[in-house]
């Protein structure tokens, strides 16, 4: 795993030092050395493998071990600017090689047409600063294929009637479905809607290295032991590490991106594991720390050419914080689902992807997905129906009924770009290593709780129409937590409104790039990452073009 | 060691080329290291506390039965809850070592408050047992608080051993936290414990005929 990785001193100067390894750092640091390039990825996590992943619910998901740990790096939150802002756990990603990647669903839905340039065929939206990518879905396509047949997802192209046109179909057929899946088929299809296999970045069939998905049933929050998600840990990173360029420097925790006297990026200074202060030289810099610690990045590279922010001229960088909306309705049946066993979802529809704002009131669109993510003691503890008792024998009998025979019904939507939701540096509150925590100021488009509340309705008629024993919905309100970390530093052909140009250059700083979520202009509907990794191909391949030309040199 | 062979012959049967390779030189570290999790959690005497004393774990061990009872199926004593709960307390749970020994000095004055010739709460009948544990719970806050990231105003005695009885009793059995023991826990709520399986999963997947694209527009029903 970690053999053969070539060890260069902080004092050589390496083509790019690549900060981050999930999904899109995984990726830029594949195909940069795999161009030719000498490549470092400072990760700020540790470097785990297969035989460290657990079924421990308890330190998996109480005790962050695969995780930002709100000790050692808290956050705090409020709702608007006016606000003083309370230490709240506002986000949580995969703090390992591989980042989020390891742990995430895996549900790897490309974006539509619509995502690219909403605003020119929707107009204004008032309230949100909703912006055309400067990109289309045409551009992104190839980079879409790409992650399909490199990272490896499972799913069956022209399955749903409203996806975008694709130049391959899938490397491998869907998963098997679960017995949610087939509730919701079939419910669906009752309802005169398009269900279809969902694509999933898990594997149907082994590839070289990796087993097919084992069906073991931790699968959300935790990391596969056998390889079969497709994270970057288990695909890109031993990509990379096979070309003998790159290494892979995990503990290390970046904190400072310094400028030369001719305001270009000389390296990386990070807290290496024992806390002391390293310094990588390269010649240029990518940052794909995630939609918080990218622009929490450049905001403390501040210095006296940007003293608002590294690259933030504009004044954009951490604003337009999305997460994608979200709500949930919940069903028992009469006979077991099992639905534990297995991966989380096996089948969605898009029939609500592009909802006409004159019919229903408010701008968006969604998706509904069929799914069980919950492990045992989860379950015990959040699943049960509202008002079921919490303990002795009436427990008992209502977790031993329902946990084999419960399926959610999980909407996601839009969530739009408004310029106040924003991360920021806390003015008092420090981290474990005396750096300004996140804070995050959050207040969901008023759309986007209505979008919710919709697709929610749309799910509770799904699980009367399969004939669900018991079902209940949670209405959806304002959100004060997030996974989904999007749009901080969003792309643009204007240096004024945006951080990054198409190429993901920083419109300030010339060999200073940025990739990851931060990049994203609009939310999609709901799940993020396989446009994240289509980005971060895309990425690479303007980036070596750039550096190739010499552009980056001068 | 029946589950350990079925998984091994899974594995193979999904895997081939290369990736049976991964499996040859990774699966045998992660078999023998769930094995030598079982064997320890088997070996451990179970006579041995390692924080309570044993008039402290009978009464956990009678608490943590009334909010997990045994019926047909184990409950939290079965599950040996009680040891879960003493390892986490000198471990992971170490912050809530107040809780447990103010909790429990609090526990045996309300079973004798309530009922005055009852000496200790192991001692009560199950119905007075439940009596005492309901007016413990009416202080519990209904908000779920983390116990085990305590912070300001850590969670009441109730609602700790309320989830450490639950997470003992689920925890996968090879987490090295002597909780469900033997995957009781699992058995009771129908969670087969293995760690890999293989469709059909349950009742509706059973007959699936495999997925068809929907019948053209023109057929549909109206919606």
């Amino acid at each position: 795993m970690t053999l053969d990785q070539p060890k260069y001193k902080t004092t050589d100067e390496v083509d790019f030092v690549v900060i981050g390894s999930g999904a899109a750092g995984g990726i830029v640091a594949k195909e940069l050395s795999e161009n030719g390039f000498r490549v470092v990825v400072l990760e700020q996590g540790p470097y785990l493998t297969e035989k460290d992943f657990i079924h421990d619910e308890i330190e998996v998901l109480n005790r962050d071990f695969l995780t930002n740990h709100p000790d050692l790096q808290p956050n705090t939150f409020r709702k608007t600017p006016d606000e003083k802002a309370k230490p709240q756990r506002a986000i949580a990603y995969g703090r390992l090689v591989g980042g989020t990647s390891t742990h995430f669903t895996a549900n790897f839905w490309r974006f539509h047409e619509i995502d690219f340039k909403e605003r020119s065929k929707v107009g204004p939206v008032p309230g949100a600063a909703l912006a055309d990518w400067p990109i289309t879905y045409a551009d992104l396509e190839p980079y879409y294929t790409k992650v399909e047949w490199e990272i490896g997802v499972s799913g069956q192209a022209g399955a749903s009637p409203f996806d975008p046109p694709r130049s391959k179909p899938y490397p491998m057929p869907p998963l098997p479905v679960k017995s949610g899946g087939v509730i919701f088929e079939r419910a669906a299809r009752k309802l005169g809607w398009n269900p279809f296999p969902a694509p999933m970045a898990i594997l149907s069939q082994p590839r070289p290295g990796r087993s097919a998905c084992i069906n073991c049933g931790f699968c959300l929050a935790f990391a596969c032991e056998v390889g079969a998600k497709s994270s970057s840990l288990a695909t890109a990173i031993r990509m990379a590490e096979k070309t003998g360029r790159c290494e892979i420097r995990p503990n290390s925790y970046v904190h400072r991106i310094e400028l030369d006297a001719n305001g270009r990026a000389t390296g990386a200074v990070y807290f290496d594991a024992q806390r002391n202060v390293q310094r990588q030289k390269a010649k240029a810099v990518v940052v794909c720390a995630n939609g918080a610690e990218t622009p929490r990045l450049l905001l403390l590279s501040a210095n006296k050419q940007f003293p608002d922010g590294l690259a933030n001229s504009s004044g954009k960088v951490g604003k337009h914080l999305m997460f994608n909306s979200g709500a949930l309705s919940v069903g028992v049946f009469e006979h077991p689902l099992n639905d534990y066993k297995g991966f989380a979802v096996s089948r969605i529809l898009h029939d609500f992807y592009e909802l006409d704002p004159d019919k229903v009131g408010f701008h968006g669109g969604g998706g509904l997905d069929a799914r069980f993510d919950q492990t045992p003691i989860n379950f015990a503890l959040g699943g049960l129906p509202p008002g079921s008792p919490r303990w002795g024998k009436g427990f008992k009998d209502v977790l031993s009924h329902n946990f084999t025979r419960t399926v959610e019904i999980l909407c996601h939507g839009t969530s739009l770009p408004v310029a106040n939701n924003s991360f920021s540096l806390d003015p008092d509150v420090k981290d474990a290593w005396g750096l300004p925590a996140l804070r995050m100021t959050y207040k969901d488009h008023p759309d986007d709780v209505k979008l919710s509340n919709w697709l929610n309705v749309r799910a509770a008629e799904l699980l009367q129409a399969a004939g669900a024993k018991k079902q209940w919905s949670f209405p959806a309100g304002e959100q004060e937590f997030s996974v989904h970390l999007l749009g901080t530093c969003r792309m643009g052909d204007d240096p004024k409104t945006s951080v990054i140009n198409s190429d993901h250059q920083t419109h300030d700083v010339k060999n200073l790039f940025l990739c990851d979520g931060s990049s994203l202009v609009t939310s999609g509907r709901g799940q993020p990452t396989m446009t994240i990794e289509a980005l971060a191909f895309r990425a690479s391949d303007r980036i070596t073009a750039l550096a190739k030309r010499g552009d980056l040199s001068t | 060691m029946d589950s350990h062979l079925s998984r091994r012959g899974f594995l193979s049967q999904s895997l081939t080329g290369i990736s049976a390779v991964w499996v040859s030189t990774h699966w045998p570290a992660m078999l023998s290291a769930a094995t030598h999790a079982r064997e320890a959690a088997k070996s451990a005497s179970p006579a041995i506390f390692e924080f309570f004393t044993p008039e402290q774990a009978s009464e956990i061990d009678a608490v943590s039965s009334r909010i997990i009872p045994t019926t047909d199926t184990p409950g939290a004593h079965e599950a040996g809850v009680v040891f879960f709960i003493d390892r986490a307390l000198i471990t992971f749970a170490k912050d809530n070592q107040k809780v447990y020994s103010e909790g429990l000095l609090e526990l045996q004055a309300r079973a004798h408050e309530l009922f005055p010739a009852v000496k200790k709460f192991s001692a009560a009948t199950l119905e007075q047992q439940d009596q005492i544990l309901e007016s413990l719970d009416a202080q519990s806050k209904a908000d779920a608080r983390n116990p085990f990231r305590p912070s300001a105003g850590a969670a009441t005695f109730f609602e700790t051993l309320r989830v450490h009885t639950i997470s003992g009793f689920l925890i996968d059995p090879d987490a090295n936290k002597r909780g469900n023991r033997d995957g009781a826990g699992w058995k009771a709520i129908g969670r087969e414990n293995e760690h890999m399986f293989m469709p059909p999963f349950g009742y509706y997947d059973k007959d699936y005929p495999g997925w068809q694209p929907n019948p053209p527009a023109s057929d549909k029903p109206k919606t």
